[in-house]
């Protein structure tokens, strides 16, 4: 375990050095004090008494939060995305005061009002996810030609698979763009520690980082040591020196004002582009050094080892067993694995099964293919840990590359070893021996692995498991692996369940009046990002296009321009109208485009887990303010056709928009009704089975998930109802009450 | 030591909070425990599981194919979907009632959830098929199916873990109010289960 060595010089009689001892999650241990006068040495260590830590269960992004305010974060800002919400919200749960949290109106605010705070020596951090990043690169990019004082941390989720996202980009491609740092946890203990060495090196060397981790590590929970509260702010460092005695929260030693170091100009810019291209491979060769980034070998006694071993163990010892560190000797590595993130754990896993299997009889043995097998994992992608890539490479004739996302491991190490001319041969994303797309599983690695060893995967044979590309981790293949009696028995066709639009959601009632309202006349409905995406789906079938955040209010203008004939519609919900709503309708105004706006206001930011917004009055500091109004703000942008109606007020609903629809110029429905998820339903729907005549107009028209067919009959699920009664509107015979 | 437990079942059926407790109850003990949950889109009437993996050797938060000891399925088409989870032996707790999704209506396809039960019959030779309505009808909430089926894979003895040691979780995560209720329907569950193999 690296020490971290502080050295002093407090005058020419006496050198101080100080030697912090610390831990996986680089908790200081001890404190070792060496203090040289006139020749003479004084040494004393003093053990941190370990009561400052305790275990908690926690999610990843969780532990980032926790990890964040233990290095003393007093600014935390963001917009919600999965997989990355909870980080900002577990700050605010945990707050006690010490913190200012605010969930901004989108990214890009986010990040401006936490590079102010960075400005000002204040430890800030912003998050968001990965298309996030795209709203907030304009301030990034400039950003990081600027600096900033105070440490910055841009914690960015990536989605593989992609889970809950628009796209599979990956932020360490993004951070190699932006030129800036980024660490990449490749477990939930990891990422707390991990998040607290990233303000280190942020505040060290003036400069904004990525903490860049993925929905595996977002996601998952586990057991870790963390801080106790009373410690978060005790070993804060200022951004400013002379502050730093002060131990009172988390503090800020002011913004001092200087135009050539915070007013971006071309000369300023050329400067730091300059000073920024020389200081990363300084950077890298720091960062290489870190415990994040690992060379290690497998070896054979290591790899029996694991078999054996039943003893409670901690993590790290664990991973001593599996990777004897720094054993890699040069006559013996000939194969040698590079990866980082969560697939780090995929591979330890793939190899501790592949290990494992050697034990089995009748197997063809794995073990002499894994014997002295070299693991490279990269815990800071950006900038590249060179000199370790080359002590890597040169150890090793074959690497296989696993990571997700963008082969982002791969193209460096082919570049270092193109730079230093290394004859070795890369595997991976780029020569198709890992997936290209979709998220990395121990399946699917432990296929790759197999294959780069050349050995026969007899598990995978024997459980009927395909290729990689099979998508065997997938929960709508169900591949039929457990064949537990020897009967060969047909695996029945099972119900596709995606997801839908809850039970009781106004949403439903929104689309399905505008549907009806448009019925027969030529019309496109321009979707957004948030739950009513999901009003694509049959019956509604009410999402013509969806690209990304506010992008449905200018796309049907676009679409009005050229196709003269339609109405077009806009649907884009409340949250998502502050975020990047508002300057599309400006556009649209300034323009004269014809179209209509459909605001769905249900008082919340669903799809992410209810988080409050500008239109709320709730704030993140447990503050009630004044409710930002959609209504003045399209009446200020010169609005003259904006009608606010209950959507589950179908006739009424239906009637607004057969009306707005014909009229020339911008014209906005808002639909008002609170998100179904934010309060206990009173009543529920029933079917009086004497009336209903079986035609199914209701599941037809809906798809209303509390509405099924049981027996042949038409019933509702009175656990899932909610009593919205849109059913009861459907019904041409009234059977339903 | 490891043991893996997989759940599954619909948005919104109360998964996570069984995955909870088995956690909890894992860390009281000591043990190193990891877990991930489907969050996101897919909560909303979607396909969900929480996978639990507790003690050594459990590197990635998510089971891979064949190494979950137990599951419990919170609906039988769920069940079948995630089967190629479990090991050979593996102990499989599912709930015997179907909730069906909203395409299976629109199609006209018939999915009353049996031919996936008796799918499983003959696929799974340590299967408990729960009642969870007469169950919970008997325990007077329908709110409890979770707990029920907790109960039931706990007392098949492959998790490594105590009713006591879940009944502790039980008070340390759930409000007092719901104590009694919960841990009457943790036994229920157990019951169910030991009265299917005696």
């Amino acid at each position: 375990m690296p020490d971290l060595w502080c050295i002093f010089l407090c005058d020419m009689l006496y050198l101080i050095s100080l030697r912090f001892i610390v831990d996986e999650s680089s908790i200081i241990r001890a404190l070792v004090i060496c203090s040289k006068k006139n020749n003479t040495c004084f040494f004393k260590k003093y053990i941190v008494e370990d009561n400052i830590m305790h275990k908690e269960f926690v999610m990843g992004n969780e532990a980032i939060a926790l990890g964040a305010m233990a290095a003393g974060v007093g600014v935390v800002s963001g917009y919600p995305g999965t997989p990355s919400t909870e980080v900002l919200e577990a700050v605010a749960k945990r707050n006690d005061g010490n913190t200012y949290v605010e969930w901004s109106v989108n990214e890009k605010a986010g990040l401006e009002v936490a590079a102010a705070a960075a400005y000002s020596g204040t430890r800030s951090m912003v998050t968001m996810k990965q298309v996030g990043l795209n709203v907030a690169s304009d301030p990034l990019m400039s950003l990081a030609y600027i600096g900033v004082k105070g440490g910055m941390v841009i914690m960015v989720a990536d989605d593989p698979g992609p889970i809950s996202s628009q796209t599979e980009q990956d932020t360490r491609t993004f951070g190699m763009f932006a030129k800036l740092p980024v660490f990449d946890p490749s477990s939930v203990a990891e990422a707390y520690g991990m998040i607290q060495t990233a303000f280190e090196m942020s505040e060290k060397y003036h400069t904004p980082v990525i903490f860049r981790s993925t929905t595996r590590v977002c996601h998952a929970y586990s057991a870790i040591n963390v801080k106790d509260k009373e410690e978060y702010y005790k070993n804060v460092q200022s951004g400013n020196q002379s502050d730093a005695g002060n131990t009172e929260g988390a503090k800020t030693s002011g913004f001092v004002k200087d135009s050539n170091r915070w007013v971006i100009f071309p000369r300023l810019s050329y400067a730091n582009h300059k000073m920024i291209e020389e200081r990363l491979p300084v950077m890298g060769d720091e960062l290489g050094e870190l415990e994040y980034n690992k060379l290690s070998a497998v070896n054979n006694c290591d790899a029996l080892e694991i078999n054996k071993n039943t003893d409670k163990k901690s993590e790290e010892e664990k991973d001593d067993n599996l990777t004897a560190v720094n054993n890699c000797d040069d006559s013996k590595c000939r194969k040698g694995i590079a990866c980082g993130g969560i697939s780090y754990e995929y591979v330890r896993e793939s190899l501790h099964g592949i290990s494992e299997r050697q034990g089995s009889p009748g197997k063809e043995s794995a073990i002499d293919f894994i014997t002295d097998l070299c693991i490279f994992k990269v815990g800071t992608p950006h900038p590249f840990p060179e000199k370790k890539a080359v002590e890597f490479l040169e150890k090793v004739d074959e690497v296989l590359v696993v990571e997700e996302l963008d082969p982002m491991i791969e193209r460096m190490l082919l570049m270092t070893a193109g730079k230093y001319h290394i004859d070795v041969k890369i595997k991976g994303k780029l020569t198709g021996n890992v997936k290209n797309a979709g998220e990395n599983s121990v399946e699917s690695v432990s296929e790759s692995i197999y294959d780069f060893l050349n050995i026969h995967n007899s598990e995978a044979a024997d459980r009927g498991i395909d290729k990689m590309d099979s998508d065997d981790n997938s929960s709508e293949a169900g591949t039929d692996g457990n064949i537990i009696k020897p009967e060969d028995v047909a695996q029945p066709e099972l119900p596709i369940r995606p997801p839908v639009l809850c039970a009781g959601c106004p949403h439903r009632a929104s689309f399905y009046a505008v549907k009806q309202a448009m019925k027969g006349k030529k019309a496109i409905f321009c979707g957004d990002i948030g739950c009513y995406t999901l009003g694509n789906a049959k019956p509604l079938d009410m999402v013509d296009t969806c690209l990304c955040m506010g992008a449905g209010i200018t796309m049907a203008q676009g679409f009005s321009v050229v196709e003269k004939d339609t109405t077009c519609f806009a649907f884009v919900g409340d949250s998502t109208f502050f975020a990047s709503g508002m300057t599309g309708v400006v556009n649209a105004v300034y323009n004269q485009h014809d179209m209509v706006l459909v605001v769905l206001d249900n008082s919340t930011t669903a799809m992410t887990g209810h988080q409050p917004h500008p239109g709320t009055g709730k704030t993140m500091m447990g503050d009630i303010v004044n409710k930002v109004s959609i209504t003045k703000i399209l009446e200020a942008v010169g609005l003259t056709e904006i009608r606010t109606v209950d959507p589950l007020d179908l006739p009424k609903a239906v009637e607004t928009v057969r009306e707005l629809a014909d009229k020339p110029g911008v014209k906005a429905v808002i639909f008002k009704s609170p998100c179904i998820a934010l309060f206990k339903p009173e009543k529920t729907c029933n079917i009086d089975s004497d009336k209903c005549i079986n035609c199914k107009k209701c599941i037809n028209e809906l798809g209303c998930p509390a509405i099924t067919v049981n027996e042949g009959k038409v019933v509702i699920e009175p656990a899932l109802c909610t009593g919205c009664g849109l059913c009861t509107k459907v019904c041409p015979v009234g059977a339903i009450k | 030591m490891s043991k893996s437990v997989i759940l599954c079942g619909v948005g919104g059926q109360g998964t996570v909070l069984a995955s909870k407790l088995i956690s909890y109850a894992a860390m009281a003990k000591g043990e190193d425990v990891k877990s991930a949950e489907t969050i996101g889109m897919a909560q909303r009437g979607g396909s969900v599981t929480s996978h639990v993996r507790m003690g050594e050797n459990a590197f990635s938060p998510l089971i891979p194919q064949g190494k979950a000891d137990v599951m419990i399925a919170f609906e039988p088409a769920e069940a079948v979907r995630n089967l190629s989870y479990i090991k050979e032996d593996g102990v499989v707790i599912v709930s015997k009632k179907a909730v069906k999704p909203v395409t299976a209506s629109l199609s006209k396809k018939v999915y009353e959830g049996k031919d996936m039960l008796d799918y499983l019959e003959k696929k799974v030779k340590r299967l408990l098929v729960v009642d969870g309505e007469k169950a919970m009808a008997e325990l007077g909430s329908s709110k409890v199916l979770n707990v029920v089926l907790l109960g039931a894979a706990i007392a098949s003895d492959e998790i490594d873990l105590s009713m006591d040691e879940i009944r502790a979780a039980i008070d340390a995560k759930i409000p007092e109010k719901f104590h009694e209720l919960n841990n009457r329907a943790l036994e229920a569950g157990a019951r169910l289960y030991l009265g299917i193999t005696d």
